[in-house]
């Protein structure tokens, strides 16, 4: 809402208040004013001129040689190459010495020979808003009304001696989106009395009735509680004084006519939307308020043909909708050049109901604005009469006997009891009953007499926000100052404050993560739908959701899986030429399993790891190796056995989960309560998505973290050291190249007994001595005995067994 | 042969003496003391001396070994010396060279921005809950007083899945499930941080995708100025402890009264720059009394119970805090970026 302050200055005295300072008070109060927009941006010495004649400049086609009654001791010579300039005209002149916004100096000047002491203005010199003129005026220079006094300065004029601050309304606020509801604002914040429009007295009525000449009837009663109507005849349509133009133009509403003007003038001031019909385009000038029917067409004011339905507001005359309700007049009524008698509307309708039409049709208007947020009920009349007798001052017409009315509006005061004893408990103030009372008298609310601390306040139906004792405590604290509450600490018993175990976890897994040199990302939840059936090993029922209305493909589908946008991540980075990678994120995948969603998807939470590039940074005495299959596993590795996961729980298999290297992958089961669970997926991304995405070989992996939240075990359980000496065997067996180094330790572990405590490959290598298809294992045997130092004959007996079953189950042969 | 051991003697000090390399110090070592050296071979005369003589010249013979022995051993001390100190100065690195760090990455600043809020209000006794990122409408707006069709939902459009779930707009839910969850059980206290989403247009300062941290504290006396004070002693450990507090009245619809925070200026002080836009303060967060009504659909007597709760924008704080000019830098993922955090 803009509000000038010379219009705010008619019903209260701002002297001594500064706008920069008004607007200050008025935002510690509650409501925001970032903008106070000066309408003079530096204008002096422009006054009124009278073009007294017009003609062709001798040297310059487009140029013309004014002579021009400015007021001055002697008429004035201009030279101006504006179209629509002519004898006649009263125009904005700028003298010399006269400053325009902008830094415009005007000086004496010859153009093209011919001498010209000034400069006949434009709008747009003047530094006004000229989208808010009519389009010939936007184009050349600003001719003003006939009757515009010669040599008077045209700020005054055209009311530039203004300051119009702009209020940043939160949705509870609409009583200011008027003038009046402002005013009380002011008035309340200052402390200074109010001098209202009194419309019922200056309203006046010739003998004819209202009632011989238009109707009004409600079929909708619930959208439409109040619908009152004048009818005012004999009106002469012609531009508005140039006043109520300047006042419209400081609001940002363009000036029309003075019927459509007076009923925008008076919207801004009171908040009550009005609209006028042209009575004569009415049936017998009589109207139906109902909702619309199904298919129902009309065309409104913007030419725009609307089909209507059932939930949408009418206002219909002879069986056709004449206006949508609230948010548009119909083409067909509109009032026009021809129009002689005038239908007046003032209603309170739904704001529900306005605002799901106006949306539906995408149609939103001051008056729609206004509705939506439910307007004052007892504003309808009194704004009714103010339009009526202004349309008699200002269009000459007859104001007809009457209101011509249907419902009626609810607006007694509602009354709220408030208890003085709540009131400082809520805020922690210590405020006697009279600093409150006259909180509430500043804010127009009249407050009895305490009994027993409760105070009973009467809010005045403008204020449709405060229903609650709370709402009352919110005025009191807003005007008695955020600031002046006192700061204490909360009393009462303490606390201990904490995280989940489950958040422990996260943070635990950050810290280990990026202390192992990884790197935290940050995706979006929302991704491409073919991102989402790429990797589906995680989730193989479970389906995608997708948004009802995304804003792009590329973000359309909640994601299934975090490994797309890291795969992302790593190609925007690829590109800025950092393509060395260790990247983690912790986030939430979304899965489904309806057909059609009607509960929230299944959230789960998971850990993403993503490698590429060679591990470690470029160092001058470090051969940097790339990243492979036993990087990333072993990151995995390092978080469970972190977690206190035993590693024979674990289990890699390699069982080529959809989106990866179908021979560098593996999904990771966790052995749990005697069930096999799957835990994730890790391996190479499959080198045909890689080659699609521009990826350097890369290596990612996703956890499930749920499981890991059950199964971690933060217990440190110390056991005994050693006291007896080991003994280490190596052993190096060739095998077939398709057996898993996991299965050869499973057996050595079967066989050897209780007294092997490690088994670890050392050194894995093919090659043509050993024979096509073979390969050899290096792996190290460490034996122990809790109790003796073990001897050279039992260790020898155990590393046997084992190697025989090697032999048995894979056919392995020692190599000597 | 007393005069011959002495010759000995002489001949052995005054060649040890020019000697200048351990090879040579050796043989001369071998030629006088060796098995088959000089001092031997004059020994091996001894047995010809009578019984009184031998003592005497055994004496001679001791200490003119121990006379070339004493030369020999600091020589070869010297050349020990000569030889480390040689090695030493062979082993010399360049130390201007770069050492070889440890891997260390970091979390992501909005993580450690969570962190850090949250373990302020940790040590003031709160809780952190979290909630589901999609919402239904109920949590996300109805618990929250913000019924169909309240005005306030024109300031969020929301990217909905059904008419009834959507991604939720704020983590203000988390309290109401919250309030649920703790079944009129007091004292609450919580902070919820987390991911929401508004259908806003990605520029410097908005991203569709954004988080939050919302606080709720809910007992029997709460009142606005605990509210003032808990916020006081939070921008205070967050950004310094001059840090003051300035509260404006606002609108939201879950709290009555309600106010916006702001901040004195965290680059300034208050004094005016440009951070602030010359105010010398800094929009920071929301905050109120929490409305009857969302402590009634809570579960909670808003005659017996009061409570205040706050939110505030993750990415502005961490703007502010890191002096980050532009919130797409956090979603880029850029590592350059990224990396930048990688301090304590």
């Amino acid at each position: 809402m803009r509000v000038s302050t010379d219009w705010l200055s008619d019903y209260i005295s701002l002297e001594g208040v500064s706008a920069e300072e008004l607007a200050g008070r008025i935002t510690s109060a509650g409501i925001e004013i970032d903008v106070i927009e000066k309408r003079n941006q530096g204008i002096s010495k422009v006054v009124v001129g009278y073009v007294k004649s017009k003609e062709k400049h001798p040297d310059a086609d487009k140029l013309n040689v004014c002579v021009v009654d400015a007021g001055q001791e002697e008429d004035l010579q201009i030279v101006c190459g504006a179209k629509n300039v002519d004898a006649g005209q009263k125009v904005p002149v700028a003298l010399v010495g006269a400053k325009l916004p902008g830094g415009l100096d005007i000086k004496k000047a010859k153009l093209r020979g011919v001498l010209s002491q000034g400069m006949i203005c434009s709008a747009k010199e003047l530094g006004m808003n000229d989208k808010l003129l009519p389009k010939e005026l936007q184009e050349g220079i600003l001719v003003l009304p006939a009757d515009t006094e010669i040599g008077k300065p045209i700020v005054d004029v055209l009311g530039l001696n203004d300051e119009v601050m702009e209020l940043d309304l939160t949705p509870n606020r609409s009583d200011c989106l008027s003038m009046l509801g402002a005013a009380y604002e002011v008035s309340a914040i200052l402390g200074r009395e109010l001098s209202l429009p009194e419309p019922e007295k200056d309203i006046v009525e010739v003998h004819e009735r209202a009632a011989d000449h238009i109707a009004v009837t409600i079929g909708a009663k619930e959208q439409c509680t109040h619908y009152a109507a004048r009818y005012i005849s004999g009106v002469t349509i012609a531009p508005s004084p140039l006043w109520m133009q300047n006042r419209l133009m400081a609001a940002g509403i363009r000036p029309i006519n003075n019927i459509v003007d007076i009923t925008n003038y008076v919207m801004l001031e009171y908040g009550q939307p009005l609209h006028a019909f042209d009575a004569d385009r009415l049936e017998n000038g009589a109207v139906h308020v109902r909702m619309a029917e199904d298919g129902e067409k009309m065309v409104t004011l913007d030419g725009q043909e609307r089909t209507l339905a059932p939930h949408m507001l009418v206002i219909a005359s002879g069986g056709k909708p004449v206006a949508l309700a609230g948010v548009m007049g119909g083409l067909d009524s509109e009032v026009t050049d021809n129009t002689v008698n005038i239908f007046l509307e003032s209603a309170k309708f739904d704001g529900g109901t306005v605002r799901k039409t106006s949306r539906q049709l995408g149609l939103r208007s001051e008056a729609s604005s206004r509705f939506e947020k439910e307007v004052d009920p007892a504003a309808v009349i009194p704004a009714l009469n103010r339009a009526a007798s202004l349309m008699a001052k200002y269009a000459g017409g007859k104001v007809h006997q009457g209101i011509a009315e249907a419902g009626s509006a609810a607006s007694e005061p509602k009354v709220i009891t408030l208890s003085l004893e709540k009131l400082n408990r809520y805020l922690g103030t210590d405020l006697s009953l009279l600093e409150v009372k006259t909180i509430f008298s500043r804010l127009h609310f009249a407050s009895g007499d305490a009994a027993q601390g409760l105070v009973d306040v009467q809010v005045p139906t403008r204020r449709g926000d405060i229903t609650l004792d709370v709402d009352l405590i919110e005025e009191v604290a807003r005007l008695y100052g955020y600031d002046n509450i006192p700061t204490t600490p909360i009393e009462g018993p303490t606390t201990p404050g904490s995280l989940t175990k489950a958040q422990a976890i996260r943070r635990s897994l950050r810290k280990l993560l990026t202390h192992g040199g990884f790197q935290e990302v940050l995706g979006y939840s929302f991704i491409h739908p073919k991102q989402a059936e790429r990797f589906t090993a995680l989730e193989q029922e479970g389906k995608a959701v997708k948004l009802a209305m995304p804003m792009s493909e590329d973000r359309s589908v909640l994601r299934t899986s975090l490994l797309p946008q890291l795969l992302d991540i790593a190609a925007y980075n690829l590109n800025r030429k950092q393509p060395d990678l260790a990247l983690f994120e912790i986030g939430n995948l979304f899965h489904t399993h309806e057909e059609v969603l009607t509960k929230q998807p299944q959230e789960r939470p998971v850990l993403g790891l993503l490698l590429s590039g060679r591990t470690g940074a470029k160092q001058w005495n470090v051969q940097p190796a790339k990243v492979d299959f036993f990087d990333l596993k072993g990151a995995i590795e390092t978080v469970l056995d972190y977690l206190g996961i035993a590693a024979d729980q674990i289990s890699y298999e390699a069982n080529q989960p959809a989106g990866f290297h179908p021979g560098r992958s593996a999904s990771v089961f966790v052995q749990h309560g005697g069930n096999k669970q799957l835990l994730g997926v890790l391996g190479q991304i499959h080198p045909k998505l890689q080659q699609e995405l521009d990826l350097e070989d890369t290596y990612a992996a996703e956890i499930l973290l749920a499981p890991l939240y059950e199964l971690t075990n933060d217990r440190v359980a110390y056991r005994d050291l050693p006291r007896f000496p080991g003994m280490e065997r190596d052993l190096a067996i060739v095998v077939n190249e398709e057996v898993e180094a996991g299965s050869l330790i499973q057996v050595i572990r079967e066989n050897a007994g209780e007294l092997l405590q490690q088994v670890q490959v050392f050194d894995v290598f093919t090659g043509s001595k050993l024979g096509e298809g073979k390969k050899s294992v290096a792996i190290s045997l460490m034996y122990r005995h809790q109790d003796r130092t073990l001897t050279d004959e039992e260790v020898a007996q155990v590393t046997e067994k084992a190697v025989t079953a090697l032999q048995q189950t894979f056919g392995a042969e020692l190599r000597k | 042969m007393k005069e011959k051991l002495e010759a000995l003697k002489q001949e052995a000090l005054a060649q040890l003496q020019d000697v200048s390399d351990p090879q040579r110090l050796n043989d001369l070592r071998v030629k006088y003391l060796g098995k088959k050296g000089a001092l031997t071979e004059i020994l091996r005369g001894m047995g010809q001396l009578s019984a009184e003589e031998r003592p005497v010249i055994g004496q001679v013979a001791n200490d003119v070994r121990g006379a070339i022995e004493e030369v020999i051993a600091s020589k070869q001390e010297a050349f020990l010396q000569q030889e480390t100190e040689e090695r030493l100065r062979a082993e010399k690195v360049d130390v201007t060279l770069p050492g070889r760090k440890l891997a260390q990455g970091a979390i992501h600043p909005l993580s450690k921005v969570i962190q850090d809020i949250e373990d302020i209000f940790i040590g003031m006794g709160y809780r952190v809950a979290e909630g589901p990122e999609v919402e239904t409408d109920y949590f996300n707006f109805e618990a929250l007083n913000l019924p169909k069709n309240h005005p306030a939902r024109d300031m969020q459009d929301s990217f909905y899945l059904t008419e009834d779930l959507l991604m939720r707009t704020q983590t203000s839910p988390v309290q109401a499930r919250t309030m649920l969850a703790m079944e009129g059980e007091v004292p609450v206290k919580i902070i919820c941080p987390g991911r929401v989403f508004r259908r806003d247009d990605d520029d410097a300062t908005h991203s569709f995708q954004f988080h939050q941290i919302e606080g709720l504290v809910i007992g029997e006396n709460i009142r606005m100025s605990d509210l003032k004070g808990t916020l006081l002693q939070f921008v205070q450990e967050m950004f310094g402890e001059n840090t003051q507090i300035r509260l404006r009245p606002s609108f939201f619809p879950f709290t009555e009264p309600s106010a916006e925070v702001d901040v004195s200026c965290v680059k300034c002080g208050g004094s005016g720059c440009r951070v602030c836009k010359h105010t010398g303060w800094l929009e920071i967060l929301g905050c109120g009394m929490v409305h009857p009504k969302v402590l009634e659909m809570g579960g909670y007597d808003p005659e017996k119970y009061s409570g205040f709760a706050f939110g505030m924008g993750v990415e502005r704080i961490a703007m502010l805090k890191y002096g980050v000019d532009d919130i797409r830098h956090f979603f880029n993922n850029d590592t350059a970026f990224l990396k930048q955090f990688t301090r304590i």
